[in-house]
């Protein structure tokens, strides 16, 4: 366990020692504000009309939709670049289980993308304070709960793949595309089911996220998103033991 | 300790390791000679624990590397043929994550230990990056010492280091030699008959001579063999005098003043060579032994096993 930490405390802080954590950073605040913009104004428009406030659930709407390109990113190298550099071969000869190194690589890149999660709470306590009712608690709190849900399931699946290749643009492209589907396209074929359609709508990213996000979620939501986290895993921690054979 | 029976480690359909066996004890150096490609990464490997055997038993420190790999990985201390470093870390930094994943108490009092041992000490708070390849792989060897691993595996160690770097760290090899096992590969020659005890010349997988280098030299070298050199040039009067000395088997001229000459082992003829060439009047300038350095065993050992062939 304390290998697990170890790790991921050196990846939360290398991710500080090149560009990359402040461009990921800068990208998600920076679209993550300017819908917080908008949902300003037109809740300040619906107000004058004597409309209720919009819920800021919206905002993360944003922020995972940006995750879908930028978590391959955050999680493209974890793997792949110690295979590519070498020092792979140092940490399976050192006293470290296979998935203690892939569990922990998985943490580091969650405790930096739950940095990010913890600023953008800026923009609801804003947000509160310029509203009148004030913002639903209940709702928000279910709403950051999908977001770390998902965000953990992205990143388990990315640094599984990340563990597959020793190009991270490979483990980018191939995590992005596999997102993509998972999001778009994967709930497709139930629009032409007349029935059994119900295992491709359960298969979709985006209905889990959708259903917490809006706070009416089931625990089969929940199971949903650490099944995906732990299948990653499994799969990194599987993809690293087959380096050892090979 | 290390103990390697039989083994065998298929790549595919290849045959990189051929039924080796060997042994290496405390307090013992063993060098691992041999060409490129000649299995000696790939068996370093799996006495680390990196990769698993096709086949074979191989025991580390007492444990066994398939059945016990991480009490093995705890015991030893490895150093790989590239050295693997995180370039965007400080030295002190790598040195003391690396030993924060083995749980060493004190790990920063034993970093800067170790540093002080591979002559890095000023260099701690530099990054990985900026440093000559010899000072990376110093830090690479700082890190195989990190735990006072009981085995130290070490992959051409002294590669990319000048000659006094090379000199330092064969000290610190021969140092930390004396109370733990190491074993070391390289393709220089010179080296393994300089810092080891004892030397396994491997190639294709298979071992073809294990002995002391001492010994490795003088059961190749069916007969001793001494070059003698006199002021002006060598003529057959001179020749005639050497092979009339009892034991003499064979002497010929090297051309400028140059004379081989061979005796039976355990009949040093050079007192009495040297009387005779004295006493017919030649300037006697020089004569020393020409032991077959390990070049010439190893050339013909590998040679002998391509001739099998």
């Amino acid at each position: 366990m304390k290998n697990i930490w170890t790790i991921a405390k050196r990846e939360y802080n290398n991710y500080f020692n090149g560009p990359l954590a402040y461009i990921v950073a800068l990208v998600l605040l920076f679209s993550v504000g300017a819908f917080f913009v908008y949902l300003t104004l037109e809740s300040q428009g619906r107000a004058i009309y004597g409309g209720p406030p919009l819920e800021p659930n919206f905002l993360n709407v944003v922020f995972v939709f940006l995750m879908l390109f930028l978590a391959p990113a955050i999680t493209m190298r974890l793997l792949s670049d110690e295979a590519r550099m070498g020092t792979l071969e140092l940490l399976l000869t050192a006293p470290v289980r296979d998935y203690e190194l892939v569990v922990g690589k998985w943490l580091g890149s969650l405790l930096f993308v739950l940095s990010l999660v913890l600023f953008s709470l800026i923009y609801p306590i804003i947000y509160n304070n310029f509203v009148d009712p004030h913002i639903d608690y209940k709702l928000l709190l279910s709403s950051y709960i999908a977001v770390i849900l998902i965000v953990s399931a992205l990143l388990g699946l990315g640094v599984g793949i990340s563990a597959m290749f020793s190009n991270q643009f490979a483990a980018y492209f191939i995590a992005l595309g596999l997102f993509f589907i998972l999001w778009f396209v994967i709930n497709f074929p139930a629009n032409f089911m007349s029935s059994g359609g119900e295992l491709f709508n359960y298969l979709s990213v985006a209905n889990h996220f959708t259903a917490i996000n809006n706070g009416s979620f089931t625990l089969g939501d929940i199971v949903y998103f650490l099944s995906l986290t732990a299948l990653g895993l499994f799969v990194g921690t599987t993809a690293i033991e087959i380096r050892r054979w090979r | 300790m290390i103990k390697v029976r039989g083994l065998t480690k298929d790549y595919g359909a290849r045959r990189a390791i051929h039924n080796l066996s060997f042994d290496a004890q405390q307090g013992e150096i063993v060098g691992f000679l041999g060409p490129n490609g000649a299995g000696k990464t790939t068996t370093m490997r799996i006495l680390t624990g990196y990769m698993p055997p096709t086949d074979g038993e191989v025991i580390v420190a007492g444990y066994d590397v398939v059945e016990e790999s991480l009490e093995v990985r705890k015991r030893v201390g490895y150093l790989p043929e590239t050295v693997p470093l995180y370039t965007e870390m400080a030295v002190f930094d790598y040195l003391k994550y690396m030993g924060d994943l083995r749980q060493l108490p004190n790990v920063e009092d034993r970093v800067d230990e170790v540093l002080e041992m591979v002559g890095l000490s000023d260099r701690a708070e530099g990054y990985i990056a900026n440093l000559s390849k010899g000072m990376r792989q110093r830090v690479g060897l700082a890190q195989a010492l990190l735990h006072k691993p009981e085995v130290l595996i070490l992959d051409e160690p002294t590669i990319g280091l000048d000659p006094g770097q090379v000199v330092e760290v064969r000290n610190l090899i021969r140092e930390i030699g004396k109370e733990r096992t190491v074993l070391l590969s390289t393709h220089l020659l010179h080296e393994a008959q300089n810092i080891c005890d004892r030397v396994l010349i491997i190639n294709k997988g298979k071992i073809l001579a294990e002995d002391t280098t001492a010994n490795l030299q003088s059961r190749l070298a069916g007969a001793e063999r001494v070059a003698l050199r006199i002021r002006g040039e060598a003529d057959k009067d001179l020749i005639k005098t050497i092979q009339k000395v009892k034991g003499v088997e064979e002497a010929e001229i090297k051309g400028d003043g140059l004379v081989e000459f061979e005796f039976a082992p355990g009949k040093d003829a050079r007192p009495e060579v040297a009387k005779q060439v004295v006493q017919a009047g030649y300037d006697l300038l020089e004569m020393r032994p020409l032991g077959m350095s390990l070049e010439e065993i190893f050339l013909e050992l590998t040679s002998a096993e391509g001739k099998k062939k």
